[in-house]
């Protein structure tokens, strides 16, 4: 066989985000084993890129947060079809998961009583965003990678898993290679879970980095796991536009947390035209009001900039449609309009949004204190993945588990901002203690070396095909261009069709790519490893859109604009059937308990 | 702007070695210097080894040497740079080559290992929350921005021409420390270590390293300079001193 070596553990953690880091804590600390393999250096993770914050209900700004109000949030923001039981689990374990930070060194901004500061943010009623200034995700990923060196868990940086390995239909393992010098390695586990991040590189605009690959995804469909809404993308509304080379760059939430207001050319508030019926009572009736609710007026309601992302998404769509768009394509996001009324604006926004200011300083030369931005969509985020057991985050294969974007289920039809970080840190969390007692009470399971072998054979092709095969790099374009002009913001089944067959093209040049010289740190091969994934995934996402034949949540389709009652009674799965084809179906939502919708209905006014 | 640019990046070569190699990309308006090493990947060099994650300057991958100063590629913007002549590209020289534009920065993993972690003190809530002055963080939020890129390990001359990585930790880890230090829920103690593992006698403050952080954080007046104030004035004032032999 060729591999370099074969690492043993119990746990094996594949991805080194929140979530992959929260699962090595929770199982290193139950005394088990710990594998922790990462596709960067450790601390590198797509969750330095979260700035808003981690929703928690700690109630420190507003007491009248509670559990059942976050909850009542998430699956209204999900449009009901989240899986109500992870929804719940996630809003009643967030404020343990966010205090425990601090005693592992987390310095989140401060109230003037000396308790965890938290911001307003879409969709949740009160301020509950724990933050620090708009780097959260930077000081979540350092406090658990510093939390995690101390604790004897052995970190394979700069390696990417090819495979899942299965005995008998159980989780086993996995094989990887890794960057540096292009070794495969096995490494043989008894449970394995997936912390893979997202899949925004199907996209062309994206806030997404070169990791986000839907490997998670592809890796446990391969083993015969479902994906679960994988319709449901959330495309941020402010990425950046301008310049080329930076577009879809994140442009924090936080803006319009902190006061900032969407534009069009002619200046007109525009978000205030079209607020949906079931946020009306909870949105401002004009611009002053909106001022006051960021201002931390508690009988204020807030801006309509504040509406779900998938709305503002679309309403910025809207306006570029028509005509009213900036120079660039996108929106104005003006924050430098609050020096109307505050006498030290410059120096508030420098000191809630630093690395705002840095970013386009440095890379639009621009000056968010004086000049207003310009923003447009960015594919941000996935609410679609690996199907799992909400208590457990167990998938429907036996000891291979996931948490945080590569699973599915809190999120339903579209995430609200924030709930992203505790997510990883409350699931990754469960996901590390279920793995470890499924690790204790299972023996160590057989490694198929066939079957890594096959996976090496594979993966290696390209080098066999050398210059005369595709460009990775060219077929990973055209996918993006694909996918972000026909399965985008806006959907219909004609463009959707279209995008199914160019799909179908591109694993016919995949099966082609080429790549030349050595395996050392290679980033041609890399990304023709990357591009089979992202071809899964997008699939995935092209066929259950298809499937949903209604608009809910980041699932907007223009043949079918309203959401229908039909629809939200059940989610929609894929699964590799046994020719290798991709198999949808729809899954019905179990009944909620009486309390759950209690809850509901209690937010409801 | 010129609309094609001249990019001299440091090859290696396998089995050791290397030298500079010309690449000529087209160029545009807003782009920074990873967006040509990228495009050079794409369509000359599908090789061509480069870290890169965020682009935006929030999680430190990208660090190299533009004209021989140490930057993130990612947010050195090419009106920055003069295109009349070609941009030298080198991967950072204080750590071994790995490949190209890529280095082995596993040293510094290894450091932060050996810096005494978070020890905190009783909670003041029976909740086991803290109370802790947004004033009485400040200083260490500052620190708290490091994104590890570890460009001011790459121009400090403590390591990058006097190779002291067995004694000597280098500016990251004195913020790193400087942050756990004044942190007001820490209890543990690093001062000893600071003089006796950390080498912090090494520094002579030239503040090359605050020259270099992309996050702009005041690396040598606010950590270095008052780790070593604290390591004077427990070792070297003779009434600290006193005061210790009597306890």
């Amino acid at each position: 066989m060729p591999t370099a070596s074969t690492y043993t553990y119990d746990v094996l953690v594949i991805g080194a985000g929140g979530a992959g880091l929260r699962a090595a804590i929770e199982a290193a600390n139950a005394g088990v084993s710990v594998g922790l393999i990462c596709k960067s250096l450790l601390g590198k993770a797509h969750t330095v890129m979260a700035e808003g914050g981690m929703a928690a209900a700690l109630a420190n700004n507003d007491d009248r947060d509670n559990w059942k109000v976050h909850f009542a949030d998430t699956m209204r923001g999900g449009q009901y079809i989240n899986n109500w039981r992870m929804a719940e689990i996630h809003a009643k374990e967030a404020p343990d998961r966010v205090r425990e930070l601090e005693g592992w060194g987390a310095v989140f901004d401060r109230t003037r009583d000396g308790r965890i500061n938290q911001r307003n943010f879409g969709g949740h009623r009160y301020p509950r965003l724990a933050h620090v200034g708009d780097r959260t995700g930077l000081e979540l990923i350092r406090t658990l990678q510093d939390h995690t060196i101390y604790l004897g868990v052995t970190v394979h940086m700069e390696h990417t898993v090819i495979e899942l390995l299965l005995d008998g239909g159980r989780a086993a393992g996995a094989v990887g290679y890794d960057r540096e010098r292009g070794r495969f390695h096995i490494f043989a586990a008894k449970t394995v879970i997936l912390a893979t991040g997202g899949a925004g590189r199907a996209y062309k605009i994206t806030s997404n980095s070169w990791e986000g690959t839907g490997d998670g995804h592809a890796l446990a469909y391969r083993a015969g796991a479902e994906l679960m809404d994988m319709e449901f993308i959330q495309f941020h509304p402010t990425g950046m536009v301008w310049p080329p080379s930076v577009r879809g760059i994140l442009v924090t939430e936080g803006v319009r947390g902190e006061g900032g207001v969407l534009r069009n050319r002619e200046g007109r508030r525009f978000m205030f035209d079209d607020i949906p019926d079931n946020y009306k009572p909870q949105t401002a009736s004009d611009a002053e009001e909106g001022w006051r609710y960021t201002q931390g007026d508690k009988s204020a309601r807030r801006p309509p900039e504040l509406l779900t992302r998938d709305h503002v998404a679309r309403c910025i769509n809207r306006e570029v449609k028509a005509g009213r768009g900036s120079p660039h394509g996108g929106v104005f996001l003006d924050i430098a309009w609050i020096k109307e009324k505050l006498p030290n604006a410059e120096e508030h926004i420098k000191r809630k949004l630093p690395s705002m200011y840095h970013q386009f300083k440095e890379l639009a030369d621009l000056d968010i204190t004086k000049e207003p931005m310009e923003v447009g969509p960015t594919t941000h985020y996935i609410m679609g993945g690996i199907r799992v057991d909400a208590d457990s985050q167990m998938s429907t294969v036996p000891g291979l588990f996931a948490a945080g974007e590569c699973a599915s289920g809190i999120n339903g039809a579209n995430r609200l901002g924030g709930n992203s970080l505790s997510d990883l840190i409350v699931f990754g969390k469960r996901a590390g203690e279920y793995a470890s007692q499924y690790a204790r009470a299972n023996g160590q399971p057989r490694i198929d070396e066939g079957a890594a072998d096959r996976a090496i054979a594979q993966s290696l092709a390209p080098f066999d095909r050398g210059a005369e095969g595709e460009n990775p790099y060219n077929v990973q374009q055209d996918l993006q261009d694909a996918m972000q002009r026909l399965v985008g913001i806006v959907r219909n089944e004609a463009e959707m069709r279209e995008a199914l067959g160019r799909i179908r093209d591109f694993n016919e040049r995949a099966a082609r790519l080429g790549a030349e010289g050595h395996r050392e740190y290679h980033s041609g091969w890399h990304t023709s490893i990357d591009v089979r994934n992202l071809l899964s995934v997008s699939e995935a996402i092209t066929l259950s859109a298809l499937e949903r034949k209604e608009s809910r949540g980041g699932h907007f389709r223009e043949d079918y604009p309203e959401k229908a009652a039909e629809f939200g009674t059940f989610n929609i799965v894929v699964k590799q059937a046994r020719d290798g084809s991709m198999q949808v179906s729809r899954v019905p939502i179990p009944p909620m308990p009486g309390d759950l919708k209690q809850a509901i209905e209690e937010q409801k006014t | 702007m010129k609309d094609r640019a001249t990019f001299r990046i440091w090859r290696t070569q396998q089995g050791g070695g290397g030298g500079f190699r010309d690449y000529t990309t087209a160029v545009s308006d807003g782009m920074v210097v990873l967006d040509a090493v990228h495009r050079i990947q794409a369509e000359q060099a599908p090789d061509l080894a480069v870290r890169w994650n965020c682009k935006a300057g929030k999680c430190g991958s990208c660090s190299a040497e533009v004209n021989g100063r140490p930057r993130l590629m990612c947010m050195t913007r090419l009106s920055q740079v003069n295109l009349d002549e070609p941009v030298t590209l080198e991967p950072m020289r204080a750590f071994p080559p790995i490949k190209d534009l890529v280095t082995d920065v596993s040293w510094n993993f290894a450091v932060k290992k050996g810096i005494r972690k978070i020890t905190p003190r009783t909670p003041d809530a029976p909740d086991g929350t803290f109370r802790v002055a947004q004033r009485d963080v400040d200083r260490i939020q500052e620190f708290r921005k490091c994104i590890e890129c570890f460009l001011c390990q790459d121009v400090c001359h403590v390591l990058r021409e006097h190779k002291k990585f067995d004694e000597f930790i280098g500016p990251r880890f004195f913020v790193y420390a400087a942050q756990l230090e004044m942190n007001p829920i820490d209890a543990a103690d690093r001062i000893p270590d600071m003089k006796e593992k950390a080498g912090i006698g090494y520094c002579n403050i030239t503040k090359c390293c605050t020259k270099v952080c992309p996050e702009h954080i005041h690396i040598t007046d606010n950590a270095i300079i008052p780790l070593k104030e604290r390591v004077v004035s427990r070792f070297y004032d003779p009434v600290t001193r006193l005061l210790h032999m009597l306890r």
